[in-house]
């Protein structure tokens, strides 16, 4: 699914990423753990194709190299990145935004696009199964959400637009218990052979409620250790600093 | 040199000309010119006198040029007055008699008038040129006793309502380009609305400037009477040229007691090339007196084409208890420009007004928001409130906000809130992320950020409008 080849990313001629290699493969979760300021954002930032990083080294998902792949059309080919602080746009319906992002992938993958009633059937299905309140999405996007509405929705955006590979860029944080478990709820639901998932994330508990398969430390621009889900554990225990 | 102008035309969806032959007055500014007007429309004498009265007084006005946008000195003398479609001159009778490549033109706008007819119940009064040539629906309004005709023919069949309406807005001699107007006008609509009639569907014009180095001067009246209601949509495009054109309609509205006109217009006229060369120059004056008590005019805008836009839709609210509304999207991209805004005239009492601007700058253009909120001695408990929000994008362009207050009364309150943004960045990533190209990714945040007053459209034009949006900024960010 997924093949990075010493990755280096540099911004404002800052080096963040520093040679990492990562090789997720189809059905398969990998967390990424590590302290702040050790490149976790970048790394997700540099693999959904956002401008402004200088990158060398390699990006292949199925079998392309991304290098010259604009953001969009990253998303078209079913790379989601849910984001740390999704971002309010004031006047812009939750449900037209969804809907006209649905229709531009599918578009893009030759099937049909959904009309207003597939589209809302659709929702309705999706958000009940997260047990996800449907009002937040007539309301405008992420004005006025709450931190958990803002992850939630993401999560809701994911399970709808139906990508292969989802990277959550620290969706536990700042979440309660109940709606950590919609996240775990939604990311375990989507599981399955064609999906992929890169979690980053700060802390174990998050790894309670999704089983990694494996677990990978962060560490000044390059993973420092791999393991499975012990690992976590370990690291909730001892800290980053140990691993140094 | 083919393929160029391939291109040319893709950038502009609706630059194309029709070759049907034109009939013209002369070109020039004179008495000969009025009188061969005032004699093709085969009007009364009054109007004629009323046409010379302008113009012998257009000869003591200067052309304004306190404006922001300005532009080169236009040689009135080396323009036409008068140019019409020459099948108009046996007027048709049915859509069926009209000339075949006049519809094709329709068409090719979209503006398919047989099925306007059926699908979408809306009156249309198309102009072609200087002549309108179909009006449709007739019988439906006839019925309810609403009058919705060209402007000459209701000169003809409606001289009271004309002499007693025409110019009560606007003064003959209020500025220079009203005052040409008045001298030359062509034609435009005329609508009445009886005492306490809700107009049972929204009236529609379709403008469209044609020949080449033809002014064109609208002249569009609207009287609401006692308690009626009336929704008018106006909207234009205008085929590919390279020579300026000049457009100074007039409008006016009013309203009597109890009364209410919902004016909405949405302009695509000829921006210009990329390079600024060409396009229309929009000198357009629209006012509207809400006359009679309880009585509203709301303007609704959203002002995309042109080259220059130089107009500010205005409320003079004389009626206790009257309300005006002004809702205004102006997008300007590449070299256009545009200085808009509104007048608010607060006379009667408890008179309110609300103003809400939505401004965008792309490329090189410069977008000028201009208003005044006046508010008489008399005017006891009058209120506005006004809203101005510009968005740039790009740092080429610019953005500003002229708001003139005059408040003589101490029981009134005004309110003006105003914020200038930048495009931002991380929202045009996030909506990338979710699969959106670029274009779609700026017709949505425009759109949200233009919502309330795209709101203000009536259905089937805020569609269209949306769209517009899009289309005005494609290729500005990136």
């Amino acid at each position: 699914m997924l093949e990075i080849k010493n990755l280096q990313a540099s911004i404002n001629k800052k080096s963040i990423l520093k040679g990492l290699n990562l090789t997720i493969k189809p059905g398969e979760l990998h967390a990424i753990m590590g302290p702040n300021g050790s490149g976790k954002s970048t790394l997700a930032n540099v693999l959904s194709g956002k401008n402004g990083y200088e990158i060398s080294g390699e990006i292949n998902y199925k079998g392309e190299n991304l290098k010259k792949i604009p953001v969009d059309e990253r998303a078209r080919k079913g790379i989601f990145l849910a984001f740390q602080y999704p971002l309010e746009i004031p006047g812009v319906n939750t449900n037209i935004f969804l809907k006209t992002s649905l229709n531009s992938i599918r578009k893009s993958k030759g099937e049909k696009e959904l009309d207003t009633l597939e589209f809302l059937k659709l929702i309705k299905e999706k958000s009940t199964e997260l047990g996800i309140d449907e009002k937040i999405l007539s309301r405008q996007l992420n004005v006025g959400f709450s931190g958990g509405e803002k992850k939630k929705n993401e999560i809701l955006q994911m399970k709808i637009l139906d990508p292969n590979l989802i990277i959550l860029d620290e969706t536990d944080s700042g979440l309660d218990i109940d709606a950590l478990k919609i996240v775990a709820k939604g990311v375990n639901s989507s599981r399955n052979s064609k999906k992929s998932f890169l979690v980053i994330t700060h802390y174990q508990r998050l790894l309670d409620h999704i089983k990694p398969d494996f677990v990978h430390v962060l560490s000044d621009g390059k993973i420092i250790k791999t393991g499975c889900g012990e690992l976590a554990e370990e690291l909730e225990k001892t800290g980053y600093k140990k691993l140094n | 040199m083919k393929q160029q102008e391939l291109e040319k035309t893709s950038e502009y969806k609706y630059g194309f000309t029709t070759d049907i032959e034109s009939i013209r007055a002369p070109k020039g500014l004179n008495e000969e010119v009025i009188k061969f007007i005032s004699n093709i429309k085969k009007e009364p004498k009054w109007m004629l006198d009323w046409r010379l009265k302008a113009f012998s007084r257009l000869k003591n006005i200067k052309e304004p040029n306190w404006q922001k946008p300005k532009y080169p000195k236009i040689n009135y003398q080396d323009l036409y007055y008068y140019s019409a479609p020459k099948s108009a001159q046996d007027k048709p009778k049915s859509l069926e008699e009209v000339d075949p490549k006049l519809i094709e033109t329709y068409k090719k706008l979209g503006i398919p008038l047989k099925e306007q007819e059926k699908l979408a119940g809306v009156a249309v009064d198309a102009v072609f040129d200087s002549v309108s040539v179909a009006t449709t629906f007739k019988d439906k309004l006839t019925e309810k006793g609403i009058i919705f005709c060209p402007i000459s023919e209701a000169i003809q069949k409606h001289p009271d309502l004309v002499k007693k309406y025409l110019g009560s807005v606007i003064p003959i001699t209020d500025h220079y380009f009203a005052t040409l107007n008045s001298a030359v006008f062509t034609d435009g609509s005329f609508v009445y609305i009886p005492k306490g009639i809700r107009c049972p569907m929204e009236l529609s014009t379709y403008f469209r400037i044609n020949a080449s180095e033809t002014g064109q001067f609208e002249r569009t009246l609207i009287i609401a009477d006692k308690g009626s209601y009336v929704s008018y949509l106006e909207g234009c495009t205008a085929p590919m040229r390279d020579e300026n054109q000049l457009h100074a309609a007039n409008v006016e509205l009013v309203a009597l007691d109890d009364a209410e006109i919902k004016y909405s217009t949405v302009q695509n006229w000829y921006p210009g090339d990329k390079d600024g060369k060409g396009g229309i120059y929009n000198f357009v004056t629209k006012r509207g007196a809400c006359r009679g008590k309880n009585s509203k005019i709301s303007w609704t805008q959203v002002e995309t084409g042109s080259a220059i836009t130089w107009k500010y839709p205005s409320c003079i609210l004389q009626g206790d208890n009257s309300v005006g509304e002004f809702y205004s999207i102006a997008i300007t991209n590449n070299h256009q420009k545009a200085d808009t805004g509104t007048k608010m005239i607060h006379l009667g009492k408890n008179t309110k007004s609300k103003i809400i601007s939505k401004g965008i700058s792309a490329g090189y253009a410069d977008n000028t928001y201009r208003g005044l909120v006046d508010i008489n001695k008399k005017a006891i408990n009058a209120r506005n409130y006004t809203q101005c929000d510009s968005l740039l994008m790009g740092n080429k362009c610019g953005a500003h906000t002229v708001p003139y207050i005059k408040n003589k009364n101490c029981s009134s309150i005004v309110e003006h809130e105003a914020t200038t943004s930048k495009i931002n960045e991380e929202q045009l990533y996030y909506c990338n992320q979710r699969g959106l190209n670029q274009e779609e990714a700026i017709g949505l945040i425009i759109n949200g950020f233009c919502k309330e007053v795209l709101q203000q459209l009536p259905m089937e034009f805020a569609v269209e409008a949306q769209k517009l949006v899009g289309i005005s900024l494609e290729g500005s960010v990136g």
